[in-house]
Formats: C-alpha cells, sequence, structure tokens
C-alpha cells in the first residue's frame, strides 16, 4: 500500500485516496472549435508510461483536494507531490 | 500410548501440564508447550501424512515455518482449519488433528499406487497426462485430480472466530527474536527509537534456544531472556511473540499475523483468535534467519529423515528424541551440534561426513565424547517403508563420483545437514536483488531497495561473534538516523566453539544398477530426474523449470529446495548458480488464514448501513427494506398478508387518487456557493443555468466528456449565490468528486465551493391531488397555491415551529412536493405529515410504488441512464443547449451518437395486456429467427401500471421513435418467455405533464 504525501494533510495511506489517471492531460478549452481527433485525444487516448508519471489523486477520505503526484509506475517510488494549482517545473 | 522418546528434565515445555489431544481418533498426552509435531515424536508417531503425488508415507522433516510434510487438517468447536503445520501448532486440551492427502487410512492408502505408476507422473504430467480426450476432462480427469489433491478440506460453515485487523507505525520493525533481532531492537529501542519485535515462534531467542554459547557470561538462552524482559519492560517497545511478518509491500509496509488464540482450547473473551498489523516502519532490520539444507539422496524422504537442526530443537526445546538410534549425515559442522546433544543424552549416535579430513574445535569435542565418525561417507539411500530402518551407506571418492564399500546398517533416524540458506524471502519481497555468496553457496540480499537491512544469518553470517557486532551496529546505526540520539550499549563478550568450512557436495550419486528416487522437493515431489527431464524437454529459465515441474510451488514455496534445484540445474547446464539466478519470492511468507485477511469485515459490518432519521417509524410501520447501495430504503409497507405486488399496486393507486409519502432523505445533496456558481453550473449541466431566478428549481441532465449521461436531478436557487443540487442517490458520492475535479483542476478560476449535504436534511416527497390540500393544512401561514408556489417553486416555510424547505418538484409524475428540514427533526416532520394527512388518506409509499408512478410516467432513472446512454436515447435532447459549451457537449457530435436510428426510449405493452414483460427482456422483430437473433433493444424498467391496470414497460429500442405503434416481441431467453408485445410512447400517463402544474 502506498504511502501518498498530500501536501494539505501529510502523509496518509493510500485507501484514504482515489486515483484520477494523468495529471498532464488539460481539457481543451470551453467554445473553442476543434477536430474529432483532438478531442477523442482529449477523452480516451491515454499514455502508460514505465517509469515516471504525474497523476492526479483525490484525497477522498481527508481533504477532498485532488492532488497531483509524482511516481514511478514499476517501481511505485514517489518524488514529489503538488497541489492542484501548484506549478510544476 | 506412553511418551517413550521423551527425555526426563530436558527442554522447555511445562512438564507439570499434561495435556491430551488426538491425532486420526487416537488419543495422545504430550506437555504444555508441546506442537503436535513434538508431541507426536515423543509417542514415537513419524508417519502423518501422504504426499502430494506419489502418496508415499510422510513424516516430520523440520521444526517450524519451514515443515514440508506434516501438513494437518484441525478440528477445533466443530470448525475445520486446513494447512496446518504440524511443527508450528502447539497442542492444547481436545485439540483433534487429522492427515490429509491420505484414503482411506494414512497407513493404508490407494493413492499411494501411484507410487507404483510413476511412469504416469513425470515432470509437468499435469499437461501431458490430462489432456486427451477432451471430454474426459470433466468426468475422469478432474473430478479424480480434486479427491487426490490438496491440502485438507475447508470448512463450508461460518466462522464464528473474531479476526481484527490494526494499524501500527514505528521507526524500525525487526522480523525474528534470534541473537540478530534481539540485539539490534536492544541498541535501537536503548537509543529511544520506537521498535516492534516479531517473533514467529511463542519462544524468543531463536537459535540461541539450541546453541552452546555463551555471551556476557550468559548461556544464550540467560541473555535472551535478560534481554527479551528489558525490551517489554520499556515504553518504546512491542515484543510480539507467535507472530509472522509474512509479507514486505511497498512504501515500508509490512503485513504480520498474530496467532492469539490459535493455541488455546477457545479463545479468549475479548480477543480475536487472529490480529493482522499493518505496520508502517520507517526502517525494517530483516533478521529472519536461515534455514538447514537438506542432502540429497536416494529415498531421502522417507519418514525418519529430517533436518539435523530440527534433531536437536526437539531436543533441546522440547525434550524429544527424534531417534533413538541415529545416523548424521553432514557436509558441515552442523550435524555435530546434533550429534554431540545426543551423546549427552546417552544416545549413540554416528556421523557420516562427505569431508575428507576436516579439523575444528567442535569436531575435536565430539572425537573426544567418543563419537562414532566416518568422514567421506555418504548415505546412499534409506530403506524402509513407513519408516527409516536401516541406510545403505558408502564411502565416496574424492572426486565425488564414485561410491565403494556399500554396506547396510541399522538406524531408526537420520539427520541431515547440507549447511544454511539464508531466508532472503522478505528482502526479496521488498524488490531487493541477491547475490550468490560462493562461501556459502547461497543467495544474500544484494543492495537495499526500501528503507531496510537484513542482518545476522539472514545475510548470510553464520557465526555468532559476527552476527551479534553487525546486529548491535545496525540497530544503533538505523536509531540515530531516526533519533538522533547518540547512547550506544556496549558489545558483550561472544564465546563461541569455532568451526570451519563446508563441504560443496549436495548430492549422492546413485550406484550402479540402483534407481531410487533422490527428492528435492519434498511436498510437491519433485526428484532429481523430473528436473533432469524438464532440462531434456528444453526448458531452461528457472522460472518455467519452476512451472514445469513445480518445484518449489508447494505451500511451504520451496523453503527447503529451492537451492538444491537450482545447484542441479547449474550442475546439469554447467553454469555457476549466480547465471541461473532464482525464482521471485512474493507473499506470504508462510500461509495466512482467509480469517485474517478479511478480519471484521463480515456480514453486515462488510459495508457501513445507512438509515434516515425515520428509520424507526418506518419499522414501526411494517416496512419491508431494500439496500439502496448502502442504504436501507423503504420497499414496501406491508398491511396484513399482503404480497409485494399488492402493496405496492395499492401504495402507488392511492398517490394517484389521493396523496402519498415517501422518505427521499436517500437522495445526494450538494450545496453549490460562490459568485460564480451559476457560471459553473451552467458548464456542468446540459441545459441553461445563468437566467434561473432565486426560488425557482431547475432539473439538470449532466454528462461525462465522452458524452454519455452521468447523473440527473433538480438544482434549486436559494438565494442569488447559493444553490442546492440534488443527486440521483447512487451517484451522490461521484458527482460530489466530478464537481471538485472541475473547481479545483480545470476551473480553479471560478469563485465556488461545494459541500455534501445528504445528511443535514431529511426529505419526504408528498404526491398526488391532495398534497396541496394537506400542504395548506401544514404550512398555513405560507401560500402554497399554484400562484404562491408554482411547478418548479421554491419556498421556506415553517412546520410547526421548525424552519422547513418546500420544493415543488415531482419524481411521480403527480403534483407533488418535497418537504425538508433539518435531520434531527426528520422523524417530527414524517409524523406531523402523517397525522395531518389523515384526513386525506395519505399512505406511506416505498421504492417499488415510487418506481411505478415514474415508470408509466415515462420519467427516467438509473436503469435508463445506466452509463452507456446519451442524452437522445433517453428522451432528454430538449434539455441539451444548442448555444453554449458544457461537459461532454463535444462527445455529442460524434457520428455514433449522431446516427438517425439510434436507440431511443419507448413504452412497452403487451398485447395481452396481463403478462408482465421480465426486465432485461430483448427486443426482436421474429422470434423465431435464426441465431443470434437481432435484437433491437432491451426492456429497461417494468411495472403494473396503475393507471390503466395492465403491464408496462420502458425499453431503450433502436431507431425507437418510428417504432411506436409496431408489433414486437419481448424474448427473454433467461425466463423462458417470448411476449408480443406493442410499442407505445414512454409517456404512458399524462403525456402533456397536466398534473404536475395543476
Ligand atoms: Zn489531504
Amino acid at each position: 500500500m502506498l504511502y501518498i504525501f498530500c501536501p494539505h494533510c501529510g502523509s496518509r495511506s493510500q485507501n484514504e485516496f482515489a486515483y484520477g489517471g494523468d495529471a498532464t492531460v488539460k481539457r481543451p478549452e470551453l467554445n473553442k472549435e476543434i477536430s474529432d481527433h483532438e478531442w477523442d485525444k482529449f477523452v480516451y487516448l491515454r499514455k502508460s508510461p514505465r517509469g515516471k508519471h504525474l497523476e492526479l489523486w483525490h484525497h477522498i477520505s481527508g481533504c477532498r483536494q485532488w492532488i497531483k503526484v509524482e511516481r514511478d509506475t514499476s517501481t511505485h517510488e514517489i518524488f514529489k507531490t503538488y497541489k492542484a494549482t501548484e506549478l510544476i517545473e | 500410548m506412553s511418551q517413550s522418546f521423551r527425555l526426563d528434565n530436558v527442554g522447555m515445555v511445562n512438564r507439570n501440564k499434561k495435556i491430551s489431544f488426538t491425532f486420526n481418533g487416537k488419543k495422545y498426552f504430550g506437555y504444555e508447550g508441546d506442537t503436535i509435531a513434538s508431541a507426536l515424536i515423543a509417542n514415537g508417531v513419524h508417519l502423518v501424512g501422504r504426499s502430494f503425488k506419489y502418496h508415499r508415507p510422510r513424516g516430520f522433516f523440520g521444526v517450524g515455518v519451514d515443515e514440508p510434510y506434516a501438513i494437518l487438517q484441525l478440528e477445533r468447536n466443530n470448525e475445520r482449519d486446513p494447512n496446518i503445520r504440524a511443527t508450528e501448532q502447539e497442542i492444547f486440551e481436545g485439540l483433534e488433528v487429522k492427515s490429509v492427502n491420505c484414503w482411506p487410512s494414512v497407513n493404508f492408502d490407494i493413492g499411494a499406487i501411484n507410487n507404483f505408476l510413476k511412469m504416469f507422473f513425470p515432470a509437468g504430467f499435469y499437461y501431458k497426462t490430462f489432456m486427451w480426450p477432451p471430454s474426459f476432462w470433466y468426468k475422469i480427469y478432474e473430478p479424480f485430480i480434486r479427491m487426490a489433491a490438496g491440502f485438507g478440506e475447508a470448512s463450508i460453515k461460518h466462522d464464528k472466530e473474531r479476526y481484527e485487523h490494526k494499524y501500527e507505525y514505528c521507526d524500525l520493525l525487526i522480523t525474528g527474536s534470534g541473537p540478530s533481532g534481539l540485539a539490534s531492537a536492544y541498541a535501537a529501542a536503548k537509543n529511544g527509537a520506537r521498535v516492534i519485535l516479531a517473533e514467529d515462534k511463542p519462544r524468543y531467542g531463536g537459535s540461541l534456544l539450541t546453541s552452546d554459547v555463551n555471551i556476557g557470561n550468559q548461556t544464550g538462552v540467560e541473555w535472551s531472556e535478560k534481554i527479551i524482559t528489558e525490551l517489554k519492560s520499556m515504553s518504546n517497545v512491542i515484543v510480539k511473540n507467535r507472530s509472522q511478518v509474512f509479507g514486505y509491500y511497498d512504501h515500508n509496509m509490512l503485513v504480520m499475523s498474530e496467532r492469539i488464540g490459535d493455541h488455546l482450547p477457545k479463545t479468549q473473551k475479548y480477543l480475536p483468535k487472529q490480529r493482522l498489523w499493518y505496520i508502517r516502519a520507517k526502517e525494517v532490520l530483516i533478521s529472519s534467519g536461515s534455514i538447514e539444507r537438506p542432502l540429497v539422496f536416494g529415498n531421502n524422504d522417507t519418514p525418519g529423515v529430517m533436518l539435523s537442526s530440527a534433531a536437536k530443537e526437539y531436543m533441546k526445546v522440547y525434550g524429544v528424541l527424534v531417534g533413538k538410534k541415529p545416523l548424521i549425515f553432514t557436509n558441515n559442522d552442523s550435524g555435530y551440534e546434533t550429534a554431540i546433544e545426543f551423546k549427552k543424552n546417552g544416545v549413540n549416535p554416528l556421523i557420516l561426513d562427505t569431508r575428507k579430513e576436516p579439523s575444528s574445535d567442535i569436531i575435536s569435542e565430539a572425537k573426544n565424547l567418543g563419537i562414532e565418525i566416518k568422514f567421506s561417507h555418504v548415505v546412499v539411500a534409506a530403506k524402509g517403508y513407513k519408516k527409516v530402518k536401516s541406510a545403505d551407506i558408502a564411502k565416496i571418492s574424492d572426486n565425488k563420483k564414485d561410491l565403494s564399500n556399500i554396506e547396510n546398517i541399522e538406524c531408526d533416524c537420520i539427520c541431515v545437514s547440507g549447511f544454511w540458506t539464508p531466508s532472503i524471502h522478505l528482502a526479496s519481497q521488498s524488490g531487493n536483488k541477491s547475490e550468490f555468496n560462493e562461501k556459502i553457496d547461497a543467495f544474500i540480499p544484494k543492495k537495499s531497495k526500501q528503507n531496510e537491512n537484513t542482518i545476522g544469518s539472514a545475510n548470510g553470517k553464520f557465526t555468532l561473534e559476527e552476527t551479534i557486532n553487525e546486529a548491535f551496529d545496525k540497530g544503533y546505526e538505523v536509531s540515530n538516523k531516526i533519533t538522533e540520539n547518540n547512547n550506544k550499549v556496549s558489545l558483550p563478550t561472544v564465546v563461541e566453539k569455532k568451526s570451519t568450512e563446508h563441504d560443496k557436495f549436495w548430492c549422492v550419486p546413485l550406484p550402479k544398477g540402483k534407481s531410487y528416487k533422490r527428492f528435492l522437493d519434498f511436498q510437491n515431489d519433485v526428484a532429481v530426474t523430473d528436473i533432469e527431464l524438464a532440462l531434456r524437454e528444453g526448458f531452461r529459465s528457472i522460472e518455467h523449470v519452476k512451472r514445469y515441474t513445480t518445484l518449489g510451488m508447494a505451500t511451504d514455496q520451496g523453503k527447503t529446495s529451492n537451492l538444491n534445484g537450482l545447484q542441479l540445474v547449474s550442475d546439469i547446464e554447467n553454469k555457476v548458480v549466480p547465471q541461473v539466478g532464482h525464482t521471485t519470492f512474493r507473499p506470504p511468507y508462510t500461509p495466512v488464514s482467509i480469517g485474517a485477511i478479511v478480519g471484521r469485515e463480515v456480514g453486515k459490518h462488510s459495508k457501513p448501513t445507512r438509515k434516515s432519521p425515520m428509520h424507526q417509524w418506518h419499522e414501526k410501520n411494517n416496512a419491508v427494506f431494500v439496500d439502496a447501495g448502502v442504504w436501507l430504503r423503504p420497499r414496501y409497507y406491508k398491511q396484513g398478508n399482503e404480497t409485494l405486488f399488492e402493496a405496492s399496486k395499492r401504495e402507488a393507486k392511492n398517490v394517484r387518487k389521493n396523496v402519498g409519502v415517501c422518505d427521499v432523505t436517500t437522495l445526494g445533496k450538494i450545496d453549490v456557493k460562490g459568485p460564480d456558481a451559476a457560471e459553473f453550473l451552467n458548464r456542468v449541466y446540459t441545459n441553461a443555468w445563468l437566467k434561473l431566478p432565486v426560488g425557482k428549481a431547475r432539473y439538470g441532465v449532466m454528462l461525462r466528456e465522452d458524452g454519455i449521461v452521468m447523473d440527473d436531478g433538480t438544482t434549486t436557487r436559494i438565494s442569488e449565490n447559493h444553490y442546492h443540487m440534488t443527486t440521483t442517490t447512487a451517484q451522490a458520492a461521484n458527482v460530489l468528486s466530478h464537481l471538485e475535479y472541475y473547481l479545483q483542476l480545470v476551473w480553479p478560476e471560478l469563485n465556488v465551493n461545494v459541500v455534501s449535504t445528504t445528511e443535514q436534511w431529511a426529505g419526504a416527497a408528498i404526491a398526488g391531488p391532495n398534497s396541496r390540500a394537506l400542504l395548506m393544512k401544514l404550512f398555513p401561514n405560507t401560500d402554497v397555491s399554484n400562484e404562491g408556489l408554482p411547478f418548479m417553486g421554491y419556498k421556506e416555510a415553517d412546520l410547526f415551529g421548525i424552519p422547513t424547505k418546500i420544493y415543488r418538484i415531482s419524481f411521480s409524475g403527480e403534483l407533488a412536493y418535497e418537504v425538508n428540514v433539518e435531520s434531527d427533526l426528520g422523524n417530527f416532520m414524517w409524523e406531523k405529515i402523517i397525522e395531518v394527512g389523515k384526513e386525506f388518506q395519505i399512505q406511506p409509499y416505498g421504492t417499488e410504488a415510487l418506481s411505478t408512478l415514474r415508470i408509466e410516467m415515462g420519467h427516467v432513472a438509473g436503469s435508463e441512464l445506466d452509463g452507456r446512454t446519451i442524452p437522445h436515447d433517453a428522451s432528454l435532447e430538449g434539455l441539451v443547449s444548442k448555444k453554449k459549451d458544457f461537459i461532454g457537449k463535444r462527445s455529442l457530435s460524434r457520428s455514433a451518437f449522431t446516427k438517425p436510428d439510434r436507440e431511443k426510449i419507448v413504452g412497452v405493452v403487451p398485447l395481452d395486456k396481463t403478462t408482465s414483460i421480465p426486465e432485461g427482456s430483448y427486443i426482436v422483430k421474429d422470434p423465431n429467427a435464426k441465431l443470434p437473433n437481432p435484437k433491437l433493444g432491451h426492456v429497461s424498467a417494468s411495472c403494473w401500471s396503475v393507471e390503466y391496470d395492465n403491464p408496462f414497460s420502458l425499453a431503450i429500442i433502436k431507431d425507437g421513435k418510428k417504432m411506436i405503434g409496431q408489433k414486437l416481441f419481448a424474448m427473454s431467453p433467461l425466463k423462458n418467455k417470448t411476449i408480443p408485445v406493442e410499442i407505445v410512447s414512454s409517456h404512458y400517463v399524462d403525456p402533456e405533464g397536466k398534473r404536475v402544474r395543476a
């Protein structure tokens, strides 16, 4: 079970969180004309990298904040966690 | 039977407490502190089971978790516990155990015929023997394998024992209380670290219990007792015996199973039988010790052949002799310790040492005691079927290839020592790679993967001095890292006998003309020939050889067999062991009971039960409840002998005719607040929200980004910046997460907050033509006329002095209101509605009547919004704005969603107006069409229309609108029904919606 550092609450066990998928996906802006292909890419296509992955976790049984977690998908090492709107270099 | 193999005054069992137990129906005696194994051996019993494949007789091989043979079934208070290791299970008064893998009895086992048919059970026999013809599988092969296989039988009865889970955090977890575990725990605890020390066995001390050493001028036993006593008295230390750390998981979480009541006749009051500990440790020291390796020779699985360290422990800890004419077969000095122990207890052993001319302290001691030793000698084969009776021994040449002077000597046990294998399982589970250490011919952990270190003999340190020094250092170092304290304890002096190098020889060649089975894996009956065959057949990867031969795949996970298997593969392949590599260890290290894994989450504790504040009233009024997610909701209120069908029909009819009241507390409620709330709702819902006035409600549909309907409900503008959103009962939690996602991540610039208020409000839906008249009596000070409170209107009022919110919304299609009060006052509200409603013929109605009402009105619910439908399919396209953008809008223009013959919701009525259509039925054109019959769609919900007094269903079918008026068929292959039907509009009752606006 992972031990995830919530930037709002501190380190908590994985069972307090819900996984939310790839955090690098950016929703197309409202009212913007985009192609079927672009929209499909946003809705359906996700990379499944081995190694570093920036992903969303929802601290659903804690502060209810969505956070971003930089995790290695093969070793489960967590490098850093960020608040939802924190800037990531 | 008397305990004729019990020594006087030796060992640690409690001689003052005699305990009786039965094995295979026969009564035996032992002492408190005995295991089943030690007590049976004391009684001279060595035959306890049959092997898995050949059903060869099985005795005891080890003395702990590594035991491959003595797997028994325990019967306790009419409960069964399979897969019990006799070497671990302590006896208690009234214990009943029996053998497994044998039929009809352990002494006469029919399956043993497999032993003589072994040409049918070569490596990979599962893949070869039982393949053809296919029809034989169900009728012959599977029943045969099922009868013959398995380690016992699980009970199908409810387990009445209690199991618990516990979460613990510590600075340092130490797995094993041998010399390295004790020393490191002591050093770390004295340096202020919060320590958990876990010991699998009942007694602490590990190898110190049986070794002849001296630490700080005390015997090993005295020293370990002193350390444990001191550790137990420290507030920063948790010491646990009968506790196996069996799994090492991510981020330094380890799981330990504590056997609290397994050794007692009856679990103690207030204590569980077992407790599973989830331990998050900052650092871990793996001090799990090492397991002695077998030597491989002919018939080396005969009962009476066992590990030499086990024989020693049976003597020193239990005061039990494993034989009175022992043969010690060793390739290192460890066998000598056992021989000396026999000699001390008046038994004359014979030592066969594979080495030519070794010399060391301990060999000299054995010689001085007058023990007979034959160097360059091996056991060729054990003789005897159910117990060792003699052994063929031989001199072996210096190159270890040729045998000479074969002779038969009498013996009743053969104690083998093939040196030691570090238990690196936990380190391996942690992700640690291992490296082969030539000096000890075994793998040790390479580089720590997580915050873990392996110490002591688990790390290949086989002298006590090395072990203790390393452990004190590590304990200090690790604790210093965490506590930053500098309290170092001084190292004790260690006195031990020096030993010399082991022999790299471990597998005795077969004499000419003999074909003895030489076993590697004792539990799965994998012999040398099986590995040879697998390699001949082309298997190369050790992982493949393992699976093909089943080497190391038994419940003991190859604790005694893995390394010898590897050695053999490397010998045949002419590779060195590290090139062959070893298979991966996975949790659990030892078997864990299902009860411990499940813990308290059984029966009604498997999930929480949510009840509305009116629950007790429902109970008192004969409500029959139904699970709605985790909620309990009244399904119907039973009057007299009514059936569900009769009661729900009565309740629904009363709503259409008079007035009914329904508990709608379970609906999800979310407060949406902030200056941008209107804009946010406008993006979340498919319809327009910017112009909704204060005091008005609106029905809304929200989509996922893929265009599928996520949820529906009404949202009311309470004040300028405050909205009250309702969701379906089932989707409440998901909708909140969905809203939080968009507010926190996608549109953080919107100034809006959301919070669940589901539990803050108790809700009652008052529906029916009399509802306004009832409301006027309930709220005499509030104008609830059609003008004062129009359809989709909202008002705050007071109900006999309590603040109330009235929403004029309707799910039933009747003139209806939803009344909300604070949860605590829910019951008061409910009782007042019932009391005042009497004169209007009010009746409560449950979810079944609620469904009937909504189905015949054509209102959609979860069975239509099933995660596959877009608004159009449910005839909700009128709510989809063409002007503004919203979540999921772009998906609605996908070609699949805009096809002209896209599915659409319709009504379905059986032609005979009497046969109910099963939910889930297919709608087809021709019931006799060739299979697979092309289906037009499916029936999503069915009811008995109380308006027309005939069955009515909703269905979602292709090109639904055009189908209206057509005569089709509803087929339910499950219920074996084909019903001629007519397709009608889904709005079966009041299609113009006049009633809700009345
Ligand atoms: Zn948090």
